[in-house]
């Protein structure tokens, strides 16, 4: 029965695109002509409508060039181009067949005006127009803009399609589609329990938002199916809500052990309570715009690599800073802790304003690189490619001060100070310089992770002042003097964060691990992992 | 700890300000009238603020230009406060009393306006104030240029449900007063407009939050109910570029959940690279893209005074330049820069503003304004999309809060009062007055 409604249906269907497949060029010129005229969105989108009616894959450039705010029509006589900005000048060409038709000045043209319902009007138009499309990827894309935006009218044009389709991913993607048009159409109770299952079956967010909608509407058998099927994608999607927590809350945790890891030796090492720590992130991120400025004035091809470039000339400028700071005032200041916090807190004040005046006190871009853009989606978790470029760079990072604290003769001196500087000195180790070098370390290390934040985070003066108290907070917590702390301390404090923070709201999850904190410090005063060493004796 | 602190700010701060200071000593005798600017050139809120020192001292050139103010000159007094609300105050008293300047024009956070409201009273000096704001204030001594709620939030809620057709609402803004004030309004404006209470979200978040990803995830579940969806964003400065990345990253786009934000204007978005946010919306009381002969003459004379090319023009500029009018059509109209002469020449005075009409001001210290709604370009301009028929009034009491629906505030003869209730006829309901 169903099999011989789809053949009736895909004769009808056959017939129809056939007979509309090319409307001629004239009556789709005419309807372009009524552009100009047009006034307001409601306007502008029957036109749009009347574009799609047609059925004419033609329709698509001047659409397309419509939603991106590229249709333009000339003063004088009407006409109506799709043009390119270019300096004063708008390059024309035609909207149908795309031949260049020369320049105009941008008085001379209006630019025909487009807002969101007007880019969904075009986006469902084109849907339905491009299922025919010879690119697989074009029918999918088409698939899932119908699937979102069902319309009762397409259920024909989807079953030919359907019936055509041999790559097994867009059919599945059509035949979504279809069930999500059945649910709108006024098709028999079977029809619609059988599209319930379909849309179950793909148990997205977009088959919530389907299925809720048409649980209000729907009455009977049908509203009872749609709710248990409500049911059965939430049992779900809690389970992938809870895989998404624990994801948000490693990459927060590394985003805090960037900030925090280059402090773990300022302070965890040294005991150098270091306020400026802050400004040494944001030298780091106003590098990596430096170095972006001059790669797109002078190579663009290269802006790619551009964090890459950044890396090692943050780590320097950081690193230089942290070294002029040690020798021309901490070393001073050695066993006051209370000057030493003051003296970095007008440091930090210092580099602040000095970054201000310099670059100026608005946010400067830094641009992300292609492959730091967008998300991939892993079963229902949606995952950003910067976030995870981040957390492989932090563990790159954790990895690589591992190796230099522990394997080479620096490390083992730096140690050496640290556990006791009389006996080092003693030894032979000039400990002044071992001081020196190991703040250069730790601010180097601060200003690499400026790179990472400038990718995440403003890039303005006030970047660093958003960092400290979080960056204390994890290696305070992780227990002063040791690497591993700092890593498990700030995971720890991260999926916490993240774990609280849908229940408790962003404000209140920061001060109950804030709290948090605090009383685990009453327990345990030397964090998770206590080291001896000069931090403790101090 | 402050006083290292301050000193080593004013230090710093010393070389933007010997511009304006080193000038004003040097030939400060009685032919001239002092202008007070009181924005913030260091500290979290220069990132705004800096401008608007520059665009007064702009427009103080460009008065001078034409002759100055009564046959004297212009004389701009400059301070720093630094982003310190109690320092705020202290500043406004160092204008007032040491300077005696004729008046203010300065602040941007609403708790930095509030720190500084007293001393503007007990010293009877003239404020402008230039940043849209949460209204439920009227104060005799103080201009309110930029919008009230009614001047901007409401109307961008009427399109969005107008025009986009949207139902679920989340109201994301960072946790201080104005977005708090702001979004309770509009939560009530909603529910008076058949809204119901499960459809709205509301979410606030800490100054300078950078990690989004769980709250934009909470709105695209939000989201997925079945019906339109839309963000009314009163997110504060810092805190929106990485609001609006990790949106763009996590795919939301404008054409299924719309952003209207309240705080984000050019400058903000100089920061960002906007391809991605294309379509999403702000909503304000001026565009830099706004196409009015007023406004190209404006931006070019800008663009020259301040020597860079770049450098964008946003609403609170607007809201001084037209402040700035008005103060001088006062003083020209009173024939002396006696402050209560000016509060009562004031009223009425019209001037244009750079939307191509006149801005009023009215007897409740706010003005009259057009209501723009633009949706961001890839190039970090805002294209109308929509806008009042008319000049919108700015409401400071608002209609929509059961507590504040029946005051008024009227600063003529013979009420001369800054919230007038008018169920019980008489003078002062809430307020600080």
């Amino acid at each position: 029965m169903t099999v011989l409604r789809r053949l009736l249906l895909l004769m009808l269907a056959g017939l129809v695109l056939a007979t509309t497949a090319r409307a001629d060029e004239a009556a789709l010129r005419e309807i372009l002509a009524r552009f100009p005229a047009a006034k307001g969105f409601p306007a502008i989108e029957a036109i749009v409508r009347d574009l799609g009616a047609t059925g004419d894959p033609a329709v698509e450039r001047p659409l397309l060039a419509l939603s991106e705010g590229d249709l333009y029509f000339r003063k004088t006589d009407s006409a109506v181009f799709i043009g390119r900005e270019s300096g004063q000048a708008v390059s024309l060409s035609d909207p149908l067949t795309g031949e260049a038709a020369g320049e105009a000045a941008k008085a001379e043209v209006t630019k025909i005006k487009v807002n969101n319902g007007l880019r969904r009007a075009v986006r469902e138009v084109l849907g339905s127009l491009t299922l025919g499309s010879e690119d697989s990827a074009a029918r999918l894309a088409a698939a899932q803009t119908l699937y979102r935006t069902p319309d009762a009218g397409a259920i024909e044009a989807l079953d030919a399609a359907i019936a055509k389709e041999k790559v097994a991913g867009v059919r599945a993607a059509l035949e979504q589609a279809r069930a999500s048009a059945v649910l709108v159409s006024d098709l028999p109770e079977p029809d619609k329990l059988a599209a319930i299952e379909v849309i179950k079956a793909a148990g997205s967010r977009d088959a919530l938002s389907l299925l809720t909608a048409f649980a209000a509407r729907a009455e009977g058998p049908t509203k009872d199916a749609a709710l248990s099927a409500i049911e059965s994608i939430n049992a779900s999607l809690a389970l992938w809500a809870a895989a998404q927590n624990v994801w948000y809350g490693i990459s927060l945790g590394s985003v805090l052990l960037l900030a925090a890891i280059g402090l773990a030796i300022t302070f965890g090492v040294m005991g150098v309570i270091n306020m400026a720590h802050g400004e040494m992130v944001m030298l780091g991120a106003y590098t990596t715009f430096v170095v972006q400025s001059v790669i797109r004035a002078n190579a663009p091809w290269l802006f790619d690599w551009s964090l890459a470039i950044a890396l090692p000339l943050a780590f320097l400028v950081a690193g230089a800073v942290g070294l002029a700071i040690e020798r021309g005032i901490i070393r001073f200041l050695y066993g006051r802790p209370l000057e030493t916090l003051l003296a970095t807190w007008g440091v930090s004040l210092i580099l602040q304003q000095a970054v201000r005046t310099i670059f100026g006190p608005t946010n400067r871009e830094v641009g992300n690189p292609s492959w730091m853009s967008g998300a991939f989606q892993l079963g229902e978790l949606s995952i950003t490619w910067n976030r995870l470029w981040i957390l492989c760079f932090a563990m790159a990072v954790f990895a690589a001060l591992l190796f230099v604290m522990n394997r080479t003769p620096w490390g083992l001196q730096m140690r050496a100070v640290t556990a006791n500087r009389r006996m080092a000195a003693s030894m032979g180790i000039r400990t002044p310089w071992i001081d020196a070098l190991t703040f250069a370390l730790g601010s180097g290390i601060a200003g690499v992770a400026g790179v990472a934040l400038s990718q995440i985070d403003n890039v303005s003066p006030n970047l660093g002042q958003g960092y400290i108290i979080d960056s204390f907070m994890v290696v305070v917590f992780g227990g002063v003097g040791n690497l591993w702390g700092t890593l498990v301390g700030a995971m720890t404090l991260g999926v916490l964060n993240k774990f609280l923070e849908p229940y408790a709201g962003a404000v209140l999850g920061k001060i109950l691990v804030l709290v948090l904190i605090i009383l685990f410090i009453q327990k345990r005063p030397r964090g998770l992992f206590a080291l001896k060493g000069r931090a403790v004796e101090a | 700890m402050w006083g290292l602190k301050t000193g080593i700010k004013s230090l710093a701060a010393a070389g933007l300000l010997a511009a304006g200071l080193v000038a004003g000593p040097a030939r400060a005798e009685e032919d001239t009238i002092k202008v007070g600017i009181l924005h913030s050139l260091s500290g979290t809120m220069a990132i705004s603020e800096t401008t608007l020192k520059d665009t007064m001292l702009f427009l103080i050139e460009e008065q001078n230009k034409k002759g100055g103010l009564l046959g004297k000159k212009l004389e701009a007094v400059v301070v720093d406060p630094a982003s310190d609300w109690p320092l705020f105050a202290e500043k406004a008293r160092e204008l007032l009393e040491k300077d005696k300047v004729a008046a203010v024009f300065g602040c941007w956070t609403s708790v930095s306006r509030k720190s500084v409201l007293p001393v503007f009273e007990e010293l009877n000096g003239l404020l402008f104030y230039p940043v849209q704001y949460e209204g439920e204030e009227s104060q005799r001594n103080v201009f309110y240029t930029g919008a009230a709620p009614n001047q901007q939030a409401i109307p961008a809620v009427d399109y969005l449900m107008n025009e986009e057709g949207v139902e679920r609402w989340v109201l994301a803004g960072t946790d201080y007063v104005y977005p708090q004030t702001t979004n309770k309004i509009l939560q009530a404006y909603l529910e008076s407009r058949g809204v119901a209470k499960d459809d709205i979200m509301v979410n606030y978040t800490p100054f300078g939050h950078s990690d989004w990803q769980t709250i934009v995830t909470d709105i695209k579940n939000f989201g997925s109910a079945g019906k339109k969806t839309a963000v009314v964003s009163t997110i504060n400065g810092d805190a929106n570029v990485p609001f609006y990345k990790e949106l763009a990253n996590q795919g939301i786009k404008a054409e299924d959940i719309p952003v209207v934000a309240f705080s984000v204007g050019e400058e903000e978005l100089a920061g960002l690279d906007t391809a991605p946010l294309v379509g999403h919306l702000t909503a304000w009381n001026y565009f830099q893209s706004v196409d009015t002969p007023e406004n190209e003459e404006f931006i070019a004379k800008w663009k020259e005074y301040i020597k860079d090319d770049k450098r964008v023009t946003n609403d609170p500029m607007e809201a001084h330049v037209i402040g700035f009018n008005m103060w001088v059509k006062a003083v020209e109209k009173a024939g002396t820069t006696d402050p209560d002469a000016v509060i009562d020449a004031i009223v009425g005075v019209s001037v244009p503003n750079l939307s191509g009409g006149y801005s009023t001001m009215m007897p409740n210290h706010h003005i009259t304004k057009p209501v723009l709604i633009g949706e961001i370009q890839a190039d970090g301009q805002m294209e109308t999309v929509w806008e009042t028929p008319g000049l919108v009034v700015g409401d400071e009491w608002s209609d929509y809060l059961p507590d504040s629906k029946d005051l008024i505030a009227d600063w003529r003869a013979p009420m001369s009062c800054g919230n007038f209730n008018v169920a019980t006829g008489k003078c002062g309901g809430k307020g600080v007055n």
